[in-house]
């Protein structure tokens, strides 16, 4: 095949391989939601104990949605690199 | 891909402002460095006219500074123990650099310091070297109870040391991908987003919603990820002081 097919592929597969990349975000989903059902449901039956506890909240929060912005992140690589 | 034909990982691209060369070793002056620059005089800005008027009580910018001291004594107090009090200058000049290079990053067509992940890889480096070293200068050879958690049945400690091992030695990259990406994803989200709202003309004014709500999370992202440095920076440490757990 020439030159441009050849270029045009690679850049049809970059656009692929982002786009699956990204399905990797759907399990920072799944564990944020657990995370802040879990507090809310201790909360409820805890609410002074809640208030020590959102600094946990939010370092869980972060650390799981490091995961999801790893799968962005290899995503942009793929796309841009 | 974007409109006006430049990548959005364009921002990103470092250049020479002032060329300093020593045969070969490059010591330029980049705008990396003039941000780095432009942060480390802000912080001592805030910090050393907070400091000034010695208020008992205090006026906003001295708050400001015994805020940021207060919050991260806490932290350093809570998570390492007593003995972590002479690690708190090290732990706050990361927290507040990082902070503010994530803060200033923020600023239209301004440049993101810790966007580069050789900024934030040193930055781990010298956290996990660092915390290594001391671990094993306190400890001695019993650091390497760090890796055989007490508690654990014998049969299964062949199992559990290299993994432990590994996790270890993924710490420095997990900690420094985490910034990196995180500021590097979130700024260039907000370009391609950019691009499609010239590319949609009128009803671009989804995608410019969608950005102002995003922008605001993204300082968000930009106070939490420092703090979530720092913590877990702290984490390490009382894992190196303490090993036995």
């Amino acid at each position: 095949m020439d030159q441009q097919t050849a270029l045009s592929l690679v850049q049809a597969a970059k656009y692929l391989g982002a786009g699956i990349a990204t399905v990797g975000v759907a399990g920072a989903g799944a564990g944020i939601g657990i995370l802040f059902g879990q507090f809310v449901n201790a909360a409820i039956r805890n609410p002074e104990a809640a208030k020590t506890q959102t600094g946990n909240l939010f370092v869980g929060m972060a650390l799981s949605e490091a995961t999801a912005i790893f799968a962005l992140g290899i995503a942009m690589l793929v796309l841009f690199g | 891909m974007a409109a006006g034909g430049e990548s959005p990982v364009h921002q990103f691209e470092v250049f020479n402002l002032i060329p300093i060369k020593f045969g070969k070793v490059d010591l330029s002056f980049t705008n990396s460095s003039l941000w780095m620059v432009i942060a480390v005089a802000a912080i001592v800005l805030v910090m050393t006219l907070g400091a000034n008027r010695r208020a008992l009580i205090p006026g906003r910018l001295q708050s400001l500074g015994e805020l940021g001291y207060d919050f991260i004594a806490n932290l350093v107090r809570e998570n390492v123990g007593s003995e972590g009090k002479k690690y708190f200058p090290f732990i706050f000049t990361l927290f507040i650099f990082i902070l503010f290079c994530n803060m200033l990053g923020m600023i239209p067509y301004s440049f993101s310091v810790t966007g580069q992940i050789i900024v934030t890889l040193a930055l781990a480096l010298t956290v996990f070297i660092g915390v290594t070293i001391i671990g094993i200068a306190k400890n001695g050879i019993g650091f390497l109870r760090l890796f055989a958690p007490s508690g654990t049945p014998v049969f299964v400690l062949p199992l559990l040391i290299p993994i432990e091992i590994i996790s270890y030695f993924v710490r420095p990259v997990s900690l420094s991908v985490r910034l990196f990406l995180n500021m590097m994803v979130g700024h260039t989200m907000l370009q391609v987003f950019a691009g499609f709202v010239i590319l949609m003309g009128f009803a671009g004014i989804g995608p410019l919603i969608f950005i102002v709500v995003f922008i605001g999370f993204e300082f968000f992202v930009a106070v939490l990820q420092a703090y979530i440095f720092a913590i877990l920076s702290c984490l390490y440490l009382h894992d190196a002081l303490h090993p036995h757990h």
